[in-house]
């Protein structure tokens, strides 16, 4: 079932579509603003209030990777695998992270505190290697760098 | 028509196509994937790739995809002065050849377990392209499949995302739980969780997917290549719309059934309950041997020497002999009864409320200037009114090309934007959700509701008070109806003022409300609609398969038969391939089977007709006979026999000509094969002169040879019986047909009629078919089969039909129970396939929350009613949408038949 807000929060955006079915993005990233992903039970209730069908919903869930269709930890981290991350030792960051967490790229930390995920590129190429983690980029990072942010997102 | 040059060499081609259309029905090869003639054209898959040139002069060209290309070149932009192009370009050759290598990518090399090897669009694609040997190394991805349902199996792995499936299903099929999920590498296509596919229409992915991840659950169960099953064109028996079809056999069992392609009728879809529903003839209920009555009251089994010596006694001597025909069985087996009892001691097999309609629909159609479309014709009316019929469930072809209807005005814009209808994905993103005028006039909800202008709920004789209104609105001339409420009233004028407005309206009715008054108004609106020069259609849908024939044959229904019985005008019935507890109330029939000295049935299924029966005569199915249908669009059309069976089984023409010997008839037809009963027929009825002609007679041949029923690698011919004799039989001999029961034949394409499987060098796929059309998606070169024999007369300016009837009133302490059909459950003969019969529905009552609330009954809990004297038990079902004062009662399932609906009845808790 949708929460109230969450449904007040997605009707609000009806009105600037001629289409219900237009609001699918919108509607996906607000019941994930509350709840961090949708679950199957989330994708029928939306599909219901978007009068579509939840094959068709779930057609546009999956095809973006931002829309988690399973739980994540508390913090998603964005790890960037693209050409100049991966020249400048994004490998190394990533086997960091699972040494650290014991995560790699799809898996949540057993505390439920951190998802590691792969991300096509966050436009800051000149500060390689780089993620984000939530809404905050990291950019030039290396071992001990990336052991202060943990510490900081931690707890 | 445009000259185009394709290697140098001048082609003339219709100009409204794109170069991949232009370059198949000129029968040269081209891969293609994601192009379908009846999707249109997306660009997605990139494997038509050619050369084109900008004139003579250009050497270098450039790539472009076929199929996104038109014949014109001047619409290009910028536009070219000539087309120009190289299928053989070596660099395009090299760019399809990476295309395929793309593909293969992630596609398993398991074509040996694979049900779609031998029958592979993307094996002959690849064999095509000239790509032989893999060089990706590597892990492929995997996924986890799904459970679809009773009817498709899903193997997802083989998936090359071509996005046809998706296309067919939801674009053009109208279903909305399969979709395409996820990006890249992952792209998925499934349901959003495991479960019945829920379209009517899904047994089409079979053959539009261009691999194996949609393939036949059924055919799986008994699998055999496509190259080994023996094929034979037939005709769907499930419903009266006619569909062509190719049913397999193997091993004395149909193990498949595949759309044949009819450029008028079905095209290249089928329903499920015609693909799925072959069970019945492997069914464990068919009558393989002659049964007679033995001392002890049981049947037993016989051999048919011993029976014929035993009816030869009952037949003789003076007796009194009726014959009760089928609208399920052939003209030629219906004519054969005729023609043993009499004409006038033949009755047509129907109930006597399906003999009515059927005459009213035929008489409306022989007498009016309305015309019946095509089912190809129906794709192209620009509004449609439906009056009376669940179509999804009666008629479920004509449903799926009804959807293709409502696009028709919407896409009329896309001319206006010079986008050609082929470029399917740019027409959607025209189109969007815009619908064309299409109005549902039924009393239940049916599954079209969703794309409907308006629809309205109401009673037969409410439906039909809507329909006079319409006419009248249209034509001042058509009688008025009184006292219509407003709504209503308006309803009739914007569904008059849309079929006024359109080039092509069609009217939709038919016999499933059990109302002459319905189909009297659709004519109406028909007639209405041809004043002024304009076409208007009407098509009238029927019970069954041969409804239409059997009831051109002859006028007198089940219920007359009773009463001769009951008069003791008659003591010996014959009944063929006829249930006659599904025609009749109960208590009638019993009377009829009671009072009969004796009762011969000849069909293939036991039921309650044949338990009841003196003898009963082992008739050949669709399968195991040939024959003529008459569809509900008045067509005539041959079906053949595919196999031979072991058991005594044969056509029930051939039992009642045999019949006709043991009685000593002097003056028996000397029948020696299907074409001297069809001349017979001919003879008897001038309506039926054609059918001698729609198929090529037993004695054709193509430069002296048969065409072979089983195709050039049939295997195991030398030791398929080998468990049973060594040494290998001699074929058996057909005397009814050009066919052959052997790989021994002519191997090219025959006559349209006579195409027993799509197949031509390098085509082994049902895409094979591009290469019998005379362009592609078109007609069947030298026609499609089948011949109308129901014509409007030019000069024809009939009366309107008058009796308006009065409103609808609902009755104290009674509920009109109306039938309600089921697409998997109603017809007599598919649900005997497990398949059908799981998806069909336990028998029910439908109640509207009102009537449920006043008999404080909830959704679920048991009702009784009673019907022709027998009270019944059945949970309720709430459906808000029935009229009140009336309630709903499946037609057709097991422990429902015999009813005659609509009919009052008392509903108690």
């Amino acid at each position: 079932m949708l929460t109230e807000e969450e449904r007040r929060e997605i009707e609000e955006e009806f009105e600037h579509f001629d289409y219900k079915q237009a609001v699918s993005v919108d509607a996906l990233k607000i019941v994930q603003k509350h709840r961090g992903w949708v679950s199957d039970e989330s994708i029928k209730d939306i599909a219901e209030l978007l009068e579509m069908s939840p094959a068709e919903l779930d057609g546009v869930a999956t095809f973006y990777n931002l829309i988690y269709r399973k739980p994540v930890g508390k913090h998603v981290i964005l790890l960037c695998d693209s050409v100049s991350c991966w020249v400048m030792g994004c490998d190394r960051m990533r086997a960091h992270f699972t040494k650290r967490l014991g995560i790699d790229f799809g898996e949540t930390s057993e505390d439920n505190e951190f998802t590691l995920l792969p991300m096509q590129c966050l436009g800051t190429c000149d500060h390689a290697p780089a993620m984000m983690i939530d809404e905050t980029l990291h950019r030039d990072l290396d071992e001990d760098k990336i052991d202060g942010i943990i510490e900081r997102y931690k707890g | 028509m445009a000259t185009i040059y394709i290697d140098n060499k001048p082609f003339e081609v219709a100009d409204d196509q794109n170069l991949l259309q232009a370059v198949l029905s000129l029968g040269l090869n081209l891969p293609y994937f994601c192009w379908h003639p009846a999707l249109g054209s997306v660009g997605a898959c990139r494997q038509c790739a050619i050369k084109q040139f900008r004139d003579e002069e250009d050497s270098r060209g450039k790539i472009v995809m076929a199929c996104m290309t038109p014949v014109n070149s001047k619409s290009l932009i910028p536009p070219l002065n000539e087309t120009r192009i190289s299928v053989d370009d070596e660099e395009a050759e090299h760019f399809r050849e990476s295309v395929i290598e793309w593909l293969m990518v992630n596609h398993p090399h398991d074509c040996p377990v694979c049900d779609e090897g031998g029958s592979c669009h993307l094996q002959d694609m690849t064999v095509m392209t000239g790509h032989n040997y893999r060089r990706y190394r590597f892990k492929k991805r995997t996924h986890r499949n799904q459970y679809l349902g009773p009817f498709i199996n899903h193997e997802m792995n083989r998936c090359i995302a071509c996005y046809r499936c998706v296309r067919f299903y939801r674009d053009y099929g109208g279903g909305d739980d399969l979709s395409v999920m996820a990006s890249r590498g992952e792209v998925y296509f499934g349901r959003f969780e495991d479960g019945v596919l829920e379209s009517e229409f899904s047994g089409n992915l079979v053959e539009v997917c261009p691999t194996g991840v949609f393939t036949d659950k059924t055919y799986k169960e008994h699998y055999t290549r496509k190259w080994d099953l023996q094929t034979a064109p037939s005709i769907c028996l499930h419903c009266s719309l006619g569909c062509n079809t190719i049913p397999g056999e193997r091993y004395g069992e149909i193990r498949t059934i595949l759309s044949r392609y009819n450029g008028e009728v079905n095209g290249y879809f089928l329903c499920d309950r015609g693909r799925f529903g072959y069970g019945f003839v492997n069914s464990g209920r068919r009558i393989r041997q002659p049964l007679i009555r033995n001392d002890a009251g049981g049947l037993e089994s016989s051999t048919p020497e011993a029976v014929g010596d035993k009816l030869a006694s009952f037949l003789s001597n003076g007796a009194k002999m009726i014959g009760i025909g089928s609208p399920r069985a052939s003209l030629e087996a219906n004519f054969a009864l005729r023609t043993l009892v009499g004409a006038d001691r033949f009755y047509n097999g129907m109930s006597a409320d399906d003999s009515r309609l059927v005459a009213s629909a035929i008489r409306i159609l022989q007498e009016g200037p309305a015309r019946t479309p095509t089912l190809r014709e129906v794709e192209s009316a620009d509004a449609v009114f439906v009056l009376g019929e669940d179509l999804t469930n009666t008629a479920p072809r004509l449903d799926l090309a009804v959807k293709q209807s409502v696009r028709r005005k919407p896409i009329e814009r896309a001319a206006m934007l010079r986008i050609p209808e082929w470029d399917d994905a740019s027409v959607r993103e025209l189109v969007q959700d815009e619908k064309g005028p299409f109005f549902i006039a039924t009393p239940n909800p049916t599954k079209l509701d969703n794309i409907a202008t308006q629809t309205y709920r109401a009673t037969p004789d409410d439906l039909a008070r809507l329909g006079f209104a319409v006419a009248h609105a249209l034509d001042p001339a058509a009688p008025s109806v009184t006292d219509l409420p407003d709504d209503v009233a308006q309803l009739a004028d914007s569904i008059a003022q849309a079929l006024k407005e359109s080039k092509r309206p069609l009217v939709i009715s038919g016999t499933s409300c059990a109302s002459e008054a319905v189909m009297r108004a659709a004519a109406n609106v028909a007639w209405a609609l041809c004043q002024d020069e304009r076409a208007g259609e009407v098509y009238f849908v029927v019970p069954e398969c041969n409804s239409t024939g059997v009831r051109l044959m002859a006028e007198r229904d089940v219920d007359a038969a009773i009463e001769a019985v009951q008069a003791n005008e008659a003591d010996t019935v014959i009944v063929l391939e006829n249930d006659l507890y599904r025609r009749a109330a109960g208590t009638s029939v019993d009377t009829l089977l009671d009072t009969a000295e004796h009762v011969i049935a000849i069909d293939h299924q036991t039921h309650r007709t044949t338990e009841k029966a003196e003898a009963v005569l082992p008739a050949g199915t669709f399968a195991e006979s040939d024959g003529t249908f008459v569809s509900s669009e008045g067509r005539a059309q041959r079906f053949y026999q595919v196999f031979v069976s072991n058991g005594d089984e044969q056509e029930s023409w051939r039992w009642l000509q045999e019949l006709m010997g043991a009685a000593g008839q002097l003056e028996a037809p000397a029948w020696e094969n299907l074409d001297d009963i069809t001349a017979g027929l001919a003879q008897a009825y001038p309506i039926f002169e054609a059918i001698p002609k729609i198929a090529p007679p037993a004695g054709f041949r193509v430069v002296g040879q048969k065409i072979p029923r089983q195709s050039p690698r049939h295997s195991g011919r030398t030791s398929v019986l080998a468990d049973v004799n060594v040494s290998e039989p001699k074929p058996p001999a057909d005397s009814d047909s050009p066919f052959s029961f052997s790989m021994e034949g002519y191997t090219g394409a025959p006559p349209s009629a006579l195409i027993s499987r799509f197949w031509s060098p390098g085509w082994n796929s049902p895409q094979a078919i591009n290469k019998f059309q005379i362009e592609v998606g078109g007609h069947l070169h030298g026609g499609d089969p089948g011949r109308r024999l129901i014509e409007p007369s030019d000069d024809a300016k009939p009366e309107y039909l008058n009796d308006v009837p009065a409103s609808f009133k609902p009755r104290d302490g009674e509920l009109l129970i109306m039938p309600l059909y089921h697409i998997f459950g109603s017809d007599e003969l598919s649900i005997l396939a497990p398949a059908v019969a799981e998806r069909s529905p336990q028998p029910y009552l439908a109640l509207n929350p009102n009537a449920a609330a006043s008999l404080q009954v909830r959704d679920g809990e048991v009702v009784e009613i009673t019907l022709d004297g027998v009270a019944q038990r059945l949970p309720a079902k709430i459906s808000p949408e029935l009229p009140e004062g009336t309630a709903g009662l499946p037609v057709g399932l097991p422990g429902l038949c015999g009813v005659t609906l609509p009919a009052w009845s008392r509903v108690k808790k």
